[in-house]
């Protein structure tokens, strides 16, 4: 298990103060300025050397995605900061334990990750729903900028940085980057065409780098602990601490900071209390966020929780949002209840993913109550391949991969339930 | 229930705000504050946006009012006809499902007396169904109002409403009383620090 002095957010469970003089207490706001003296090419690479890859889902190693920014701006567009707060992938509930508890380890970090891409201006967009989140939230910024952290000499750096807040009104595709530009622009959330990718041209047509919270609030502990720190967690290229959400049938569901690479059994056992009524009671696993394909008890009992490991199980780490489901668990109804929700989501932009996420959903209502046709098993999975990859976003790819997960896993269930309704009809 | 109104202004407390608002974002990218102007102009209307609304926070960005309609139309969180003074916002995705969002819902249903989707004839109680809230490891769980209502169970429900219906504020938050998302059985890190 982790040990309490290697963890970075020691306010987790919101047991202390979640303002300034509780922060500082947890070492946040400590030596920012000496931090910021070293120079923006430092702070990127040390963000390169301790291999932190961005905690949103894709996974893409941030010091890499801050050093696309231009250094200085030769047209007068200023760069831009956005962190995306607007978690919504069922089973992803670690960024609100962030925002509500620790979120001047946000705030501080907003500042870092600005001043190393020289951006003067950073806006966190944070889901409409997390009224109370973004309350904290808002706190912390205003208390930062009383006491002189952030503004327009933050930390007595010298360096202007301005810090809001935007509240988004509830649409998942805002989770996408350019989606989520759109909607701080002022618009309906559908994602852009890239290229241009933001950091060319991203909010108001400036060079912007959009990342995922955790990804901005961990980045003050690397810095003042180093990155030999960070990469002494995790297997190499899958480096650090991580936040684990782990929900469904366990016996005490709980969001926990871990070591990247622990088992997804241990993961459970230790943390969570275990599955209900015991490991052998596992039916299977969506290890990262309804977008990855499930995994059953087979492959759960020795999977290590990062990237690469789950990568290679064909599933992935995604928001490291871990939802178990016990044998008691109707497996293709929880999986067709996640098709709905990406027709519910879909911006309703690209025609495969407007017309396929509720053709996907109707047909897999019927394998639910087995009311289809052996082959229409093929024929839904032929439709993912039809969806995936032909879309501008991902939320095709995500809309797909959950259904290609279920049918690579438990053909054989869906098959029983059309083969048991013919018998009864016949 | 309110019918239609004919005009919309900002209160002078939500003018103030409203500025305050605009001034966050670029000189000429006043458009940014749709999405929070329309928030303020729903909770001054008692939980929905007129068309007036809408037309008045065009007007104040100097927007055409279908780019303000637009945005009112895509995001779940407007609504655009009169709601009841409390809504019930209760998530289904499979994380709560898996954890009985089944039988939430039905304890609502029944106790409400209406279904998702429905209003109580005294405009009191909007029921309705949510995507993900991202409070997953507080499953079942629901929204009224700004606030999440977790680890829930049918007595919860029945508790809840009878709240509501007596005119009080139920209390917010686990309903097990665990602090944050740790385990239920109390926190098994981070113990050795001064709590």
């Amino acid at each position: 298990m982790l040990a309490d002095k290697d963890r970075i957010f020691t306010n987790l469970y919101g047991l202390d103060d979640w303002g300034l003089d509780g922060a500082r207490r947890r070492g946040d706001w400590d030596g920012t300025k000496a931090l910021m003296e070293k120079g923006a090419d430092w702070i990127i690479n040390e963000m390169k050397a301790s291999g932190l890859r961005g905690r949103g889902g894709a996974g893409f190693p941030a010091g890499v995605k801050w050093s696309f920014m231009p250094k200085e701006s030769k047209d007068g567009r200023p760069n831009y900061l956005v962190i995306n707060a607007d978690e919504g992938e069922p089973g992803t509930c670690k960024d609100r334990e962030i925002m509500r508890f620790d979120p001047h380890k946000l705030v501080e970090g907003a500042l870092l990750a600005s001043f190393a891409m020289n951006a003067h201006a950073c806006y966190i967009y944070i889901r409409g729903e997390f009224y109370r989140e973004a309350e904290n939230l808002q706190g912390a910024i205003d208390q930062a900028y009383a006491a002189g952290l952030i503004g327009p000499n933050a930390c007595g750096t010298g360096y202007a940085f301005d810090l809001y807040l935007h509240r988004g009104a509830g649409a998942y595709i805002c989770g996408e980057e350019t989606a989520l530009i759109e909607s701080l622009e002022g618009k309906k959330g559908q994602p852009r065409l890239k290229p241009p990718f933001p950091a060319g041209s991203g909010l108001y047509g400036c060079p912007t780098t959009v990342n995922n919270v955790e990804t901005i609030a961990v980045t003050p502990s690397i810095l003042r602990r180093g990155a030999t720190w960070f990469t002494s967690f995790g297997r190499p290229n899958n480096t650090g601490t991580k936040l684990f959400c782990i929900s469904g049938h366990v016996n005490e569901p709980c969001t926990v900071e871990e070591s990247m690479s622990i088992p997804l059994k241990e993961l459970i056992e230790k943390h969570a209390g275990g599955v209900r009524g015991g490991w052998d009671n596992l039916l299977a696993v969506i290890p990262g966020g309804s977008s990855v394909p499930v995994l059953p008890k087979s492959i759960c009992d020795t999977a290590l929780m990062d990237f690469d490991a789950l990568k290679e199980q064909r599933s992935g780490l995604g928001t490291a949002a871990v939802i178990v489901m016990d044998k008691s668990t109707d497996i293709v109804r929880a999986i067709a209840r996640l098709s709905k929700f990406y027709k519910h989501e879909s911006c309703g932009q690209c025609t495969p993913c407007r017309e396929g996420t509720g053709w996907m959903w109707r047909v897999m209502e019927r394998l639910v109550t087995g009311d289809a046709r052996i082959e229409e098993i093929d024929l839904l999975l032929e439709v993912t391949t039809e969806v995936e990859g032909h879309t501008i976003c991902a939320l095709g790819d995500a809309a797909a991969w959950p259904i290609q997960g279920l049918i690579r896993h438990f053909r054989g269930e869906i098959e029983n339930r059309i083969k048991r309704r013919q018998g009864v009809a016949a | 229930m309110s019918a239609e109104p004919q005009t919309f202004a900002f209160s002078a407390e939500n003018k103030a705000k409203a500025d305050a608002i605009i001034a966050k974002y670029p000189a000429g990218r006043q458009r940014s504050a749709v999405i929070p102007l329309l928030d303020l102009a729903q909770r001054q209307n008692g939980g929905w946006l007129p068309r007036a609304a809408i037309a008045h926070v065009a007007e104040m960005l100097e927007l055409a009012e279908i780019r303000v309609w637009e945005v009112a139309t895509f995001y779940t969180m407007f609504n655009l006809e009169p709601v009841g003074r409390t809504c019930i916002e209760v998530c289904t995705t499979t994380p709560c499902w898996l954890r009985g969002s089944d039988a939430i819902v039905a304890a609502l249903e029944d106790e409400v007396g209406v279904h998702l989707g429905e209003t109580t004839s005294d405009g009191a109680i909007t029921l309705r169904e949510v995507e993900c809230l991202g409070a997953c490891v507080h499953a079942p769980m629901f929204q009224i109002g700004d606030d999440y209502f977790e680890d829930l169970t049918a007595e919860d429900v029945r508790a809840i409403v009878a709240d509501i219906k007596a005119g009080r504020s139920p209390k917010p938050g686990s309903r097990i009383g665990r602090p944050g998302a740790a385990p239920a059985s109390g926190p098994k890190v981070l113990t050795g620090k001064k709590a």
